[in-house]
């Protein structure tokens, strides 16, 4: 039987859609404007960063309105609390890609420290683990969640390498101290981006499996 | 009050209608001090499994039970039963409240006077008391006990019926749909009144509404076509079932 409520569900849905692919425009742009020290770019992104505050926002009522009117049950319970949680971490991933651009407008009124390398490495693996994460929803697919969880640590190993690499140029020379010391910042926000993601996976594990998988928990 | 003991046991349980087969192979167990609920679309079955447990589908002609339905580790249908006492042990509540055309007072003294189970007129105040006071009902109408039935709302008269139904001290209390014909607040009433009883009951309820066997129930049975399809903590079923079918109907794609 085709109910009213798919359609409200689906429009969620979309929402959440809406909101990871600009999530994802944003990590893209706040790394982009590092490396290419466009510091317009970087302003601009933090401007638009309310568009995705705002977005969250009717996410999050939108979840609240079907809850409190369908009082859904089983997979309709579970799609509605996952997707406002997930909703949750997609914000928290603008955010930190709002302090990347912060980073980059500071960085790009000095010279280059180093090369970036790895950084737009991590930046480029944590949007594949969100862009997975946003066709396991799609598709339905738990396997290809499950696949995310791994790739964490990858990202981990990514910043422990950055932040060795450039306590070496620190080291050598108190005046990349300050440079030094913000890069090794925009790794950590890279790497907090790629927990969010992995909560996300998470999430839509438990979404379409009713399973717990978090904090290592399979039940 | 003992956790964890068995209730009602139906092994391999069927009943028929005539020819026609309401319920088949039907395995559960109820426990004691718990709630259990019965979920399923209209002709599932679960109202027959409902009303099988204190026989009250004899009053219908040409039904058959086959299997076997334990309760306190006899078979209900074995010919030595004594029907009225299983009715009393195994009390049980209508989807429309049915009081009697008679006072409130004498609503729930009924059943203590037909089955003698009081001691003077003192041990009757008391029992009447005590048991609309167990009903959630006794605060309203006790400066009216004599008021007639009739003249409560269809709330008060429900929760009497409960009253009625508790004076006798069963051990089971069956309600099909008991707030069918109640507005939300008598609703919560009722449905307040289920979480203190089972303290000292066993409740069996069929319900249409799933939010509100979501609400009440520890264990809750989905049946469809007469075959239980699924039981288990209510918690699980209403969250993530097993099955498909389960999900399906829970979640209003059918039925």
């Amino acid at each position: 039987m085709e109910r009213h409520f798919d359609e409200e569900l689906e429009a969620l849905k979309k929402n959440i859609l809406k909101m990871a692919s600009m999530v994802d425009d944003a990590v893209h742009k706040s790394v982009e404007s590092l490396v290419d020290m466009d510091i317009e770019m970087a302003e601009k992104l933090i401007e638009d960063d309310q568009i995705i505050d705002l977005l969250e926002v009717q996410i999050d009522r939108q979840c609240l309105e079907l809850l409190a009117k369908r009082q859904p049950l089983a997979v309709d319970l579970r799609f509605i609390t996952s997707l406002q949680k997930i909703n949750n971490d997609l914000e928290r991933i603008g955010d930190l890609a709002i302090n990347v651009a912060h980073a980059s407008i500071y960085l790009s009124k000095h010279p280059p420290l180093k090369p970036l390398v790895d950084i737009p490495k991590m930046e480029e693996e944590t949007r594949k683990m969100l862009r997975q994460a946003v066709s396991a929803i799609v598709e339905k697919n738990p396997a290809a969640a499950r696949e995310i969880c791994l790739k964490d640590s990858e990202i981990d190993s990514l910043y422990v390498q950055v932040f060795r690499e450039i306590l070496t140029y620190m080291m050598e020379d108190n005046n990349n101290i300050k440079r030094g010391i913000r890069l090794i910042l925009v790794a950590k926000h890279i790497e907090r981006m790629a927990d969010h993601v992995t909560n996300i996976a998470e999430d839509v594990v438990y979404m379409l499996e009713g399973k717990t998988i978090k904090h290592h928990i399979d039940v | 009050m003992v956790e964890n003991t068995l209730s009602i046991k139906a092994v391999d349980f069927n009943f028929y209608y005539g020819s026609h087969h309401a319920l088949k192979n039907i395995n559960l167990d109820v426990m004691k001090n718990k709630v259990m609920a019965m979920i399923g679309p209209s002709g599932c079955g679960k109202s027959t499994f409902l009303r099988s447990i204190n026989r009250m589908n004899d009053l219908i002609e040409g039904t058959q039970a086959k299997g076997a339905l334990l309760f306190g580790g006899m078979d209900v249908n074995e010919k030595s039963v004594d029907v009225t006492r299983l009715r009393r042990e195994v009390g049980m509540v209508f989807q429309k409240p049915n009081p009697f055309p008679k006072s409130i007072f004498e609503n729930v003294a009924y059943g203590l006077r037909v089955n003698r189970l009081f001691n003077g007129r003192d041990d009757l105040n008391v029992k009447v008391e005590q048991s609309l006071r167990e009903a959630g009902l006794w605060d309203e109408v006790k400066d009216n006990l004599n008021k007639n039935a009739y003249d409560l709302s269809g709330g008060q008269q429900q929760r009497l019926c409960i009253a009625r139904a508790l004076v006798i001290r069963p051990e089971v209390i069956l309600m099909d749909e008991p707030t069918a014909s109640l507005d939300p607040i008598s609703t919560a009433k009722i449905e307040e009144l289920i979480q203190e009883l089972k303290k000292n009951y066993t409740i069996i309820i069929v319900t249409h509404n799933m939010q509100q066997a979501a609400r009440v129930a520890d264990n809750t049975a989905f049946f469809m076509l007469g075959e239980l399809v699924e039981y288990g903590e209510t918690s699980k079923i209403f969250t993530k079932p097993d099955k498909k079918i389960t999900e399906d109907y829970i979640t209003g794609r059918f039925g």
